[in-house]
């Protein structure tokens, strides 16, 4: 993974790749966060094969990519006709594919500008909730993370019901609970890294994209400080 | 996850949020790893449940669970109290998503420790309470 999903960390991935190559493994990575969120130079990061998918950058929903480099063979997962040069049978989606090979040609256009926005206001929004609210953390690294990424985790509260309050006031957001789908156990990225159950079950990721306005921040806080506020003084677990 | 527009409202205004500092029984269930913990408080007064607040740690209908819960069992006698059960709780708040219907399990028996704490503390018996140990509940999912 070249970008983390929840907690947004940017992995070396040409570190990775390199060290893939100095073994002859067949290097794979998914970039789905990453498209459009870093440069991406398959030569450079030593990437044999790479995954994205366009809805992330705001293309068509339904429609991915798979790079593969020239000499790499793979299996083909859906057998039949002979399209993509055999590599994956049925008819191609034209609009789709169209679709994302401009989403692409825009990100790409507009990457800088992009970044630079996002990550003022992440770095904002992180600091405003850390600044506001007590007994918080920040989940993942503060640099060399996805400019949209905010993950946070509550102490004392459970993300489920942080994310109804938030759902009330229009906020979408996810979170590392595991009641949020009924999963057994909550994130396993967030245990991977070392968080306990309590931290891993009030963590609450909030992306951020191209159409937030600085406005938008400040309603998440405000609303966050009060929900936090809330669902602490019903939590057996939080003595104020 | 779809809950009923009873729970939002139990969730969204939840009756009876607090603790109780000369609580006569409290009942705590539930575990950190599968990320509930209910509290419940009650009041008794000759038999009869006079007051029940709660704390909890948990999701939406964990929370509206606990607060449909402590609404039902005011006014009701000990014996009464001990009869309530989870299908209750679930019908009370028009239905749970079946992955949350452990929720209303915690709430009947954070309930039931709770009343085994007053049992015990005035060494009182209930037959509603026979053969019931708070050591054996097990809320693992």
């Amino acid at each position: 993974m070249y970008i983390n999903n929840e907690i947004g960390t940017i992995q070396p991935v040409k570190e990775i790749g390199a060290i893939a190559r100095e073994h002859n493994i067949v290097f794979h990575t998914d970039a789905v966060q990453a498209l459009g969120n870093v440069s991406i130079d398959v030569e450079e990061l030593n990437i044999d094969l790479l995954s994205v998918s366009a809805h992330k950058i705001y293309g068509p929903k339904g429609i991915g990519a798979l790079y593969i480099r020239r000499g790499v063979k793979i299996i083909p997962f859906i057998d039949g006709g002979a399209q993509e040069r055999k590599k994956r049978a049925g008819t191609e989606n034209i609009p789709a594919i169209v679709g994302f090979a401009k989403a692409c040609e825009i990100a790409e256009r507009d990457l800088q500008a992009h970044v630079e926005k996002l990550s003022k206001l992440r770095d904002e929004l992180i600091d405003k909730i850390l600044g506001s609210i007590d007994e918080v953390k920040l989940n993942g690294p503060r640099d060399n993370r996805h400019p949209g990424n905010v993950n946070v985790a509550f102490k004392y509260i459970e993300g489920e019901a942080l994310l109804l309050m938030l759902d009330a006031v229009g906020v979408a957001a996810s979170s590392g609970s595991a009641c949020t789908t009924g999963a057994l156990e909550p994130s396993h990225v967030l245990m991977s890294i070392g968080l306990g159950h309590e931290i891993a079950h009030g963590s609450l990721r909030l992306t951020i994209g191209d159409f937030t306005e600085p406005e938008d921040i400040d309603f998440i806080v405000e609303n966050l400080v009060r929900i936090v506020k809330t669902l602490r003084a019903m939590s057996p677990l939080y003595n104020a | 996850m779809l809950y009923t527009d009873i729970v939002m409202d139990h969730f969204s205004n939840p009756r009876n949020v607090g603790e109780i500092k000369d609580a006569d029984g409290v009942g705590e269930v539930g575990n950190i790893q599968c990320g509930d913990i209910m509290k419940i408080y009650i009041k008794v007064e000759n038999d009869v449940i006079t007051d029940c607040k709660f704390k909890t740690f948990g999701c939406g209908s964990a929370i509206a669970s606990s607060s449909v819960t402590t609404e039902m069992v005011i006014g009701k006698t000990i014996e009464e109290a001990l009869e309530l059960t989870n299908k209750d709780v679930v019908q009370q708040l028009g239905g749970l998503p079946s992955v949350k219907v452990h929720c209303s399990v915690l709430a009947e028996d954070a309930l039931k420790v709770a009343i085994y704490d007053y049992a015990e503390k005035t060494g009182k018996e209930y037959k509603g309470l026979e053969g019931f140990e708070p050591s054996q509940l097990s809320h693992e999912h």
